[in-house]
């Protein structure tokens, strides 16, 4: 690394990057090799020993405490103490340090904003204040822009640059290329645990996703033309709460028909979940119908749902989508086991549960050892397709993929693809929620942008990525709100501040 | 840009090797079913692999080894607490042959007749006084492995049932009422009160369950709370008209009729009943219940997670509740051998004596599993006949024995201490510590 610089560190799910970035921050220790910062090698005990070393660590999730104020969270840590041994706390210091930090990068932070009022882009920056007033010479930024909108993105591209700039270096771990083009100045590209190559940010993204791959891999996704037929989901003045009692899904209306991919886009936490959750039985509908083939279905209990022939992927796998301890062979009939041939009266049958997973184990390409291993122990793309097996292989009228691919290595995210499609194909209504807008529009046949509760637009999956960028943010382009204005959705007010207006 | 042959995911190789380490790490029994194929290219014997194993830290032997541990703490126990022998110490520099050769006379002596008041006294001149140190043993062990199914059913479906006592309690009661207020025939009246241990177990089970369910109130606290509402009952009902024992003063009960006792397995004065053999059965039950039938796949999937089982239509509270009737009956059962079976033949305000919270321990010990269960019990059973055999012969305090079976549990919960103490191969005790750890 050289000093004002931006790394970027670029690999697949689970190729070691973050890993790498743990224990270059003190939180694990190598097992051979070492660390060389100007010539010197490196010792690090923890992450005390690295921010004195001058390096600091913005996370995937940040590491904030919701309650208290920008200052507070950051002080915490390496608080000001005046007063000798009664130990007050200088916040006043403190104060005046954030203020002028975030005015020397321009990272326009509130010191006296309370964190849980802010929105994810600002909590980010605070982060990034947070490791700036340390002192460090080197920013690791894991991940930054997996829960940014793309104006949020841009806006810290632009923090980065400055921080560039006033000379710190930046290593920025990403397996988005997009970004990685725009930004860095130089790329390594990590696989499996090494360091496969680097590039410089002209390479274009076929040949950085073919290293990151190790061979090339169709980023789009190859599918004829829909052929929709009749409506199989309609949702009319849908509401739902989220389980603070908080307004999540504010009168919505959909339809999605036999034959098509309805793609729902949108930045996490606009109310997707909710929507998912609520056809699926989880959370109670407070207003509003859903209905499967003309009859409703909301109340149902969620077994019900699925037996109606729903089946479903849900967002979070290792939470909602799969039992770690279970076999995989349990997995795969978690929804099913009480049916024949699995299930007969209160008996189990273990055989027919061992030959039907080993056929779809097959079937669906899942990398295991054997179909007894516990599912916890497979790679993130192998976990998913065991979820997607279990749910395409019984008859479907609908099927709701929510982040199919979300840490997923690319190969696992072709295969996965497919499936999807091949599901369209044959005629069963898709529904796709995924924040990846790529991967919207690779998929869907229509986008539906989610905003707030609410759907704020449908476009065709040909619409200019920046169009459906700007509905994202919660901008529609025929109401023309200014970015700046006091319209209802101004432009960098991200989803998190939707509390207020609930 | 090279292409690579191999179609689909690309991170098989590195993932596999990694899995395999954690698999090693993370599950103990799967883990040997999962990497026996992969991981042997050429067959050991299975002597060497025997060998291996028992030096690893497996289950069985971190459990034997926490057993040695107990006993040696145990031990050190004695001689402190032994004025005779601790005197001996005074001059140990001078004479070490005294103390040491007292305190081995203490120990072994009283190790020994710990074991010849449970397994077997090879100074027996009669069959009767070979046969009686199983039978004790056996009857101590029965009512043990219901509380102890109790818990270990609750725990796998991720519930802490620490109510085991209570639930024992209020079959005990309702056992009793069957045994002494109705006049049934013999046969039918044993089976009416057995099943009215059950009954009441359950519903002692079904409260916090459904309040689990509904509420999501805790289920640690409130069985806590049962347990004294229960025993306070017992306290109370014991005194009452028509339960009371006419001819006695104290809180004893009317003595169950022999219709609705367990019938013995050897004659008089032998007390080994065949309530072991309903524990037998009990403990087969709950094996089949957990991993061959649709309710014990629902249990466990609720227990491992419930946000998964949920999601894919398993009816969590449902589940929830069934778990705890489950649990509540199969400690309720054994509550009621405590009056059915030779234990005692009326109700006092002890006549459950521990059996709830040793079934917590005697769960913690068979790793939640029946059939280890089962084979906890019968170790604590043993510990239970024997120390009494100790504390007449030896004059140690019966109470050693609890802190004996403490000290084993604690171990057995620890189990890195055991692995460093004894310094075993790297390995893979990692399970146990997530699984007694997360009921919390």
């Amino acid at each position: 690394m050289e000093p004002g610089e931006i790394h970027a560190l670029l690999g697949e799910n689970g190729a070691g990057k973050s890993t790498l970035m743990n224990v270059l921050y003190g939180l694990y220790q190598p097992d051979e090799g070492e660390i060389l910062v100007d010539g010197k090698p490196l010792k690090l005990r923890g992450p005390s020993d690295a921010i004195a070393a001058g390096i600091g660590m913005v996370h995937q999730h940040f590491m904030l405490v919701p309650v208290f104020t920008v200052t507070e969270n950051v002080m915490l840590g390496a608080e000001q103490v005046r007063g000798g041994v009664a130990g007050f706390l200088d916040r006043r210091r403190a104060r005046r340090e954030v203020a002028e930090v975030s005015q020397r990068y321009n990272l326009r932070v509130d010191p006296d904003a309370v964190i849980e009022d802010l929105p994810v882009g600002v909590q980010q920056r605070v982060e990034i204040v947070k490791a700036l007033t340390r002192d460090v010479d080197l920013l690791i930024l894991d991940e930054p822009t997996a829960v940014l909108t793309p104006q949020e993105t841009e806006d810290l591209l632009i923090v980065m640059r400055s921080l560039k700039a006033a000379g710190k270096s930046i290593v920025f771990i990403t397996h988005k290329l997009g970004e990685v083009k725009a930004i860095a100045d130089r790329i390594t590209v990590i696989r499996r645990g090494r360091t496969v190559g680097t590039a410089s940010p002209e390479a274009s993204r076929d040949e950085l996703a073919a290293l990151m791959v190790g061979r090339t891999v169709r980023l789009t996704v190859d599918k004829a033309p829909a052929t929709p037929g009749e409506p199989v989901l309609e949702i009319s003045g849908l509401v739902v709460d989220d389980e603070r009692q908080c307004r999540a899904v504010d009168g919505v209306d959909l339809t999605v028909r036999a034959g098509e991919v309805l793609g729902i886009a949108g930045v996490q936490g606009n109310g997707q979940t909710e929507l998912i959750e609520a056809i699926m039985g989880l959370r109670p509908v407070l207003a509003g119908t859903i209905a499967l083939e003309g009859r409703p279905i909301d109340g149902w209990s969620t077994k019900k749902v699925l037996r109606a022939g729903v089946g479903y992927v849900p967002e979070d796998r290792s939470v909602d989508g799969l039992v770690k301890e279970f076999s995989v062979a349990e997995n795969l009939v978690l929804d099913i086991y009480d049916r024949p041939p699995f299930g007969r009266g209160l008996s189990l049958r273990p055989d027919a549960i061992t030959k039907s997973a080993a056929e779809r184990i097959e079937q669906f390409d899942v990398r295991t050892s054997s179909a007894q291993a516990p599912v916890g122990t497979l790679s993130g793309g192998n976990q998913q397709k065991v979820i997607v097996a279990r749910e395409l292989s019984r008859p479907l009228k609908l099927f709701i993929a929510a982040q199919p691919t979300r840490g997923v290595d690319v190969g696992s995210i072709e295969f996965i693809h497919s499936q999807v499609i091949h599901e369209r194909d044959i005629g069963t209504a898709v529904l796709v929620v995924s924040s990846e807008l790529d991967e919207v529009i690779g998929l869907a046949d229509r986008i539906a942008v989610m905003y707030r509760g609410r759907i704020i637009g449908i476009v065709g999956p040909d619409t200019p990525r920046e169009e459906i960028g700007l509905l994202m943010a919660g901008i529609t382009p025929d109401r023309d709100v200014p970015a700046t204005g006091d319209g209802e959705a101004p432009a960098p007010d991200g989803p998190g501040s939707e509390d207020e207006k609930a | 840009m090279t292409t690579h042959p191999q179609p689909g995911s690309p991170d098989k190789e590195p993932a596999s090797e990694e899995q395999a380490a954690r698999t090693a790490l993370g599950d103990t029994e799967r883990a040997q079913l999962a990497s026996t194929p992969t991981a042997l290219p050429e067959r050991p014997t299975l002597g060497r692999l025997f060998l291996e194993n028992l030096w690893a830290a497996n289950t069985f032997t971190v459990t034997l080894l926490s057993l040695v541990l107990a006993m040696v703490v145990g031990a050190v126990l004695m001689i402190i607490s032994d004025p005779d022998v601790l005197a001996t110490y005074a001059y140990f520099t001078a004479r070490p042959t005294d103390a040491l050769g007292a305190s081995w006379g203490l120990v072994s002596e009283a190790y020994a007749n710990l074991f010849k008041g449970s397994v077997f006294d090879p100074g027996a001149t009669t069959v009767t006084a070979a046969l009686s140190p199983i039978s004790e043993t056996l009857t101590y062990t029965a009512p043990l492995v219901f509380t102890g199914l109790s818990v270990a059913l609750a725990f796998r479906g991720g519930l802490f049932n620490i109510g085991a006592q209570g639930q024992a309690t209020m079959g005990v009661i309702l056992a009793a009422l069957a045994g002494f207020l109705l006049p049934l025939p013999p046969g039918l009246h044993l089976l009416v009160a057995v099943l009215a241990g059950a009954v009441g177990g359950a519903v002692w089970g079904f409260i916090p369950g459904i309040l689990k369910a509904r509420t999501g109130a805790h289920e640690v606290i409130n069985t806590i709370m049962l347990n004294y509402i229960a025993v306070y009952f017992l306290t109370w009902l014991i005194v009452q008209n028509g339960v009371q024992d006419t001819r006695r003063t104290d809180a004893i009960s009317r003595p169950v009729d022999a219709s609705a006792q367990l019938p013995r397995l050897f004659d008089e004065p032998l007390r080994a009943h065949t309530g072991i053999f309903l524990a037998v059965l009990a403990t087969g039950a709950v094996a089949w219940l957990l991993n061959r039938s649709t309710l014990g796949f629902e249990l466990r999937a609720v227990g491992a997670n419930p946000d998964a089982a949920r999601t894919a239509g398993i009816s969590v509270t449902r589940t929830y509740v069934l778990i705890m009737v489950f649990a509540g009956a199969l400690a309720g059962l054994g509550g009621s051998q405590m009056v059915l079976g030779t234990t005692a033949a009326a109700l006092t305000p002890l006549v459950v004596a521990q059996i709830g919270f040793d079934g917590i321990l005697v769960a913690l010990l068979g790793r939640v599993k029946p059939w280890g269960v089962a084979l906890a019990a019968l170790l604590f059973g043993a510990l239970q006949a024997g120390g009494n055999r100790m504390q007449s012969y030896s004059s140690i305090s019966l109470e050693l024995v609890t802190v004996l079976q403490a000290l084993i549990v604690i171990f057995i919960a620890a189990p890195a201490l055991v692995k460093a103490i004894f310094q075993l191969r790297a390995a893979r005790a990692a399970r146990l510590q997530t699984s007694l750890a997360k009921g919390w």
